[in-house]
């Protein structure tokens, strides 16, 4: 499973960033930062779904391959 | 114009009037019956507004700032005379591409890592009211007044530097101008207008600047400049205006409600106190439930919303909280799930608007709540009906009265 976030579409919200900060930081304004690139480590999988399900811009994917 | 004297609503789809009693205590309700009859109500109040319920709706007009201009966010008989692009209150009353400019000054300051440096203080605050309400011995209080109402003051006045002399100062003008939005602020003790006392705290601090990453928020504004040139006094001190007004009802507003919440629902007060593992979940969905904030638009073109014929120059409302519970957003939208896993709330609003302090209101949400049911896990409703919401656009209790067992309180 991987992750997609989409940078244009993000609002700063922070809701990812307080849900999985294994895998979001956030810049100096507030915007999130993917830390991850390419597969989703299984532990994180569950973190990973919370922060797609509470984006309220619909930033984040999780996409299966 | 008083509450009392609004003229009664015949029809909520056709003549609502979201700054009536009715509306203060029913909201829900009322958003319900809209959202299965007619999903974008109309008034001709306020020389005509529109208020479309469902999460579709408000959420698209909230990204369009096309058809719509941020210049008026809070609906009233007048509309404003400061045009876009910067409004009263930059960047609240702005559109892009200023929006942008004006945004991004404060976005550094309100971050969530800069945030997180106020927590331990907040804590401090929140622990400093609670002792003072168990020192007077009652097992009676009210939250809203003697507890929630403080915080976000006490939090904003910290950020923006005013010296603790003033404190009192301060808090008598942010109570007249919450009381009495729009009118001229006067203080009490014959010191001028809140406007003089702005105008002599940004000529102090543009005559003694601080050097950078040591001053406060009035530091932050008045070094900042657009593409070289400094930012205009109005437009600190609108800015200033804006972080007072929209930072402060509003929080008071979440902690009000989160705290009446845990009074009337003795299963969730007890496991929010006792599994801080769903804390996280239930901050948010304190925020979905009762978000406070309704928004405000104005139309610039004539459109069709939801087969509605909107004109240029009609007010729209933004009920971010109605969005929040309609079920075609949200799986079993109209109960309150304290540990919900899937929520995308919009009580911070969508779109290029979203609530610039939404990282330090959340932070003042999650202390205040936390602090309190540590230090007073079992309370109650003293008497339901004598709790008071608020109307217009944002809502929460202003009347909260308690009762704590004292047997169970922590010194």
């Amino acid at each position: 499973m991987k992750i997609t976030y989409n940078r244009e579409a993000c609002q700063g919200h922070n809701r990812c960033y307080m849900l999985a900060p294994e895998l979001f930081d956030v810049d100096d304004e507030g915007y999130a930062i993917l830390r991850i690139d390419g597969e989703i480590p299984a532990e994180l999988e569950e973190k990973a779904q919370l922060a797609a399900d509470n984006c309220p811009e619909y930033a984040i994917e999780l996409v299966t391959e | 114009m008083s509450n009392t004297e609004r003229p009664p609503v015949v029809d909520w789809a056709t003549d609502f009037d979201h700054t009536h009693p009715d509306y203060g205590q029913n909201a829900p309700e009322i958003w319900d019956e809209l959202r299965a009859t007619c999903p974008v109500a109309h008034t001709e109040r306020f020389g005509g507004t529109w208020l479309p319920v469902t999460h579709e709706a408000v959420s698209a007009i909230a990204h369009d700032t096309e058809n719509y201009t941020s210049m008026g966010v809070v609906v009233s008989e007048n509309k404003p005379e400061i045009p876009a692009p910067m409004g009263f209150a930059p960047p609240i009353t702005s559109d892009p591409p200023f929006h942008a400019i004006a945004r991004r000054l404060l976005l550094e300051p309100f971050a969530p890592k800069p945030v997180k440096a106020l927590e331990q203080y907040t804590r401090d605050c929140c622990n400093g009211l609670i002792d003072d309400i168990l020192a007077s011995g009652s097992d009676l209080t009210d939250a809203a007044t003697e507890y929630a109402q403080h915080i976000p003051v006490r939090i904003i006045a910290k950020m923006l530097g005013v010296p603790e002399t003033d404190g009192d100062k301060f808090r008598r003008f942010i109570h007249q101008i919450i009381e009495t939005p729009g009118a001229d602020t006067v203080d009490e003790d014959g010191g001028g207008s809140f406007d003089e006392y702005l105008d002599a705290a940004i000529a102090e601090h543009r005559a003694n600047p601080k050097p950078p990453g040591e001053g406060d928020l009035i530091d932050h504004l008045t070094q900042a400049d657009i593409e070289g040139t400094p930012l205009l006094d109005e437009h600190v001190r609108g800015t200033i205006a804006l972080l007072l007004i929209a930072g402060i009802d509003t929080t008071w507003s979440s902690i009000g409600a989160a705290l009446w919440h845990l009074a009337s629902h003795p299963e969730d007060r007890a496991r929010y106190t006792n599994e801080p593992e769903i804390r996280l979940f239930a901050i948010e969905e304190f925020l979905r439930f009762y978000a406070p904030v309704t928004m405000a638009r104005i139309a610039v073109t004539d459109h069709e919303l939801g087969g509605c014929p909107v004109k240029a120059g009609d007010w729209l409302l933004l009920p971010f909280p109605a969005a929040n519970r309609d079920p075609e957003a949200f799986d079993d939208a109209d109960k309150f799930i304290i540990d919900r896993q899937q929520n995308r709330h919009g009580a911070f609003g969508l779109g290029i608007h979203r609530c610039l302090g939404s990282n330090l209101a959340r932070m003042e949400l999650a202390v205040a709540i936390d602090t309190w049911t540590e230090r007073i896990p079992d309370f109650e409703l003293s008497d339901p009906d004598a709790v008071r919401w608020s109307v217009g656009q944002i809502r929460g209790p202003r009347e909260l009265p308690v009762r704590i067992n004292l047997d169970t309180v922590n010194r």
